[in-house]
């Protein structure tokens, strides 16, 4: 076994990663002499599939006013360089935020597995 | 190598000069306060060429000396008493970062009641913060183990903090001959460090002090426990290149005076175990093989050191200037635990004394050591633990 330390991006990066590799034998040789975790993605898995509900931007009413991306709590938001926002499906939680406080009320909250992926970008 | 004459307390912020520390965080208390007040005099004149942080208290202290060592700076504090009680939860902070800051406290009786003269329960009250652990006898060899510590503590089979202790006002605030080094003399033993296991480096982002699960927290804790043991051997090996070097040698992880043919011994730490001397060598025109065992390193415990002490001798006199309520003296514990699982069998009796800077003089370290012969001699071992002095 060795360890692939690493932080989790579901929860402010403040947990331990442990990831199995079956490589080698499996033992305390090759931990390192103290925790740490570096930057990477997903090691806890793609914590968006805890979601209930799909935010979903109406793009054609989306004004670019980049409150959802200032309001979302797990920063998942992302803006183009004109404000157009995008939801990293990977991650975000279904939380249902954006929603709410979108001013032109064009994020609409579905139910997992009903959206129509091709309509995100 | 040139000559001063110093207290412990200036020739440790000396030591911060002569081994390139690069940060100094420290909280003024009594008898600590003026190894960092030194070094911000040598700060100002520029001689001490390293950052001097002030901070608020000791907690902050210890945390600012594991943000500095976390980059790969050289990081030292001092501290006493209260103040290292304060830094408690960043000691073990620090010591399971695995981060080699060297602290020297200056040994102080804990409050209440309020005293500020020597007694070693603070450090004592640390013994498993995970903290390598000295005490020294001289100014000379609170200089020399300060330097000596950071190449031991920064070692890769090491990299444990380390703690070296001094008499708080019997060192701390008395004047006597020391040897000092300038930093090039310095370099030649003392290497500048760089982590080998991790950094704190913007370009290469890390987080420390994430959760860590059931699975892997045990062991991190052997793998401080391991780097702690090997601390032993690491030491004796700097100590002979140290020698070679500089001259310069304190005795190992317990210094013996006249040991070797000696049929009962008084263990001591700290500036007792130099007070002895006089005292063995007055028993000794009275006929007396005795000798004097002073412990300089607390943790790790050096057990083989101890059984091969104890081998041969008739009884062992343990003297502790700190108390574990409850259990008596700490080192008294120790040093019966080391030799339980051998057939060495020695008659060990536990004293404690000194507290609150009490002083224990030459009549006081004979006195001990003539109720260790009367009870070894009459077979009658009488009480385990001795309150020496108990008025
Ligand atoms: S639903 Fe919540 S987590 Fe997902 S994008 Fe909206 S605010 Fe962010
Ligand atoms: S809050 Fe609504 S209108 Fe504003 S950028 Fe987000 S989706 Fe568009």
């Amino acid at each position: 076994m060795s360890l692939r330390v690493r932080s989790c991006r579901a929860h402010s990066g403040c947990v331990l990663v442990v990831n199995e590799v079956n490589t080698e034998p499996e033992g305390r040789a090759n931990m390192p002499k103290t925790s740490y975790s570096k930057p990477s993605v997903g090691a806890t898995g793609k914590t968006g599939s805890w979601r209930t509900f799909d935010p979903v931007i109406n793009y054609k009413e989306c004004s670019k006013c980049r409150t959802c991306w200032l309001y979302c709590p797990e920063a998942v938001i992302t803006l183009e360089d004109d404000g157009t926002p995008h939801i990293d499906y990977d991650y975000c939680k279904g939380c249902g935020i954006c929603a709410q406080v979108c001013p032109r009320k064009c994020i609409d909250m579905v139910r997992k597995g009903t959206r129509d992926e091709e309509d995100e970008e | 190598m040139k000559t001063e004459l110093m207290s412990a307390n200036y020739a440790a912020a000396r030591a911060v000069v002569s081994a390139r520390v690069e940060v100094v965080a420290a909280y003024p208390i009594t008898p600590a306060t003026t190894v960092p007040e030194q070094i911000a005099l040598l700060s100002e004149k520029g001689i001490y060429k390293g950052e001097f942080i002030r901070v608020e208290s000791e907690h902050s202290a210890m945390f600012a000396c594991i943000g500095a060592s976390s980059t790969g700076a050289r990081a030292f504090t001092a501290t006493s008493s209260n103040g290292l009680l304060l830094m408690d939860e960043a000691l073990h902070w620090a010591s399971a970062a695995r981060l080699p800051i060297v602290l020297a406290n200056i040994n102080r009786s804990v409050s209440p009641s309020w005293n500020i003269h020597v007694s070693h329960d603070d450090s004592m009250s640390k013994r498993d913060t995970g903290w390598i652990q000295f005490y020294v006898s001289s100014v000379d060899e609170f200089y020399h183990t300060i330097i000596q510590a950071f190449k031991l503590a920064e070692d890769e089979r090491v990299l444990m903090p380390t703690m070296v202790n001094a008499d708080g006002f019997v060192l701390s605030h008395t004047v006597s001959r020391y040897d000092y080094l300038e930093p090039e003399e310095v370099d030649k033993f003392l290497q500048p460090y760089s982590p080998p296991h991790w950094v704190m480096d913007p370009e290469n982002p890390v987080a420390h002090g994430n959760i860590v699960f059931p699975e892997h927290y045990q062991e991190f804790r052997y793998s401080m426990h391991e780097g702690t043991k090997n601390a032993l051997d690491v030491y004796l090996e700097i100590e002979a290149e140290y020698k070679k070097l500089f001259g310069k040698y304190f005795g190992g992880p317990i210094e013996c005076y006249k040991c070797d043919d000696a049929d009962y011994i008084m263990t001591s730490q700290g500036t007792i175990g130099a007070e002895a001397r006089d005292a063995i060598d007055q028993l000794r025109k009275d006929g007396y093989k005795v000798g004097s065992a002073r412990i300089r390193m607390y943790r790790p415990f050096p057990i083989d050191h101890i059984r091969d002490l104890a081998k041969g001798k008739k009884a062992i006199a343990s003297f502790d200037r700190s108390v574990s309520y409850g259990f008596g003296g700490p080192v008294a514990n120790d040093i019966r635990a080391s030799l339980y699982a051998t057939d060495i069998r020695p008659l060990i009796k536990s004293y404690i004394g000194g507290l609150g800077g009490r002083d224990i003089t030459v009549p006081d370290i004979k006195e001990i050591l003539l109720d260790l012969i009367k009870h070894e001699e009459s077979g009658e071992a009488g009480p385990e633990e001795t309150w020496h002095d108990l008025r």
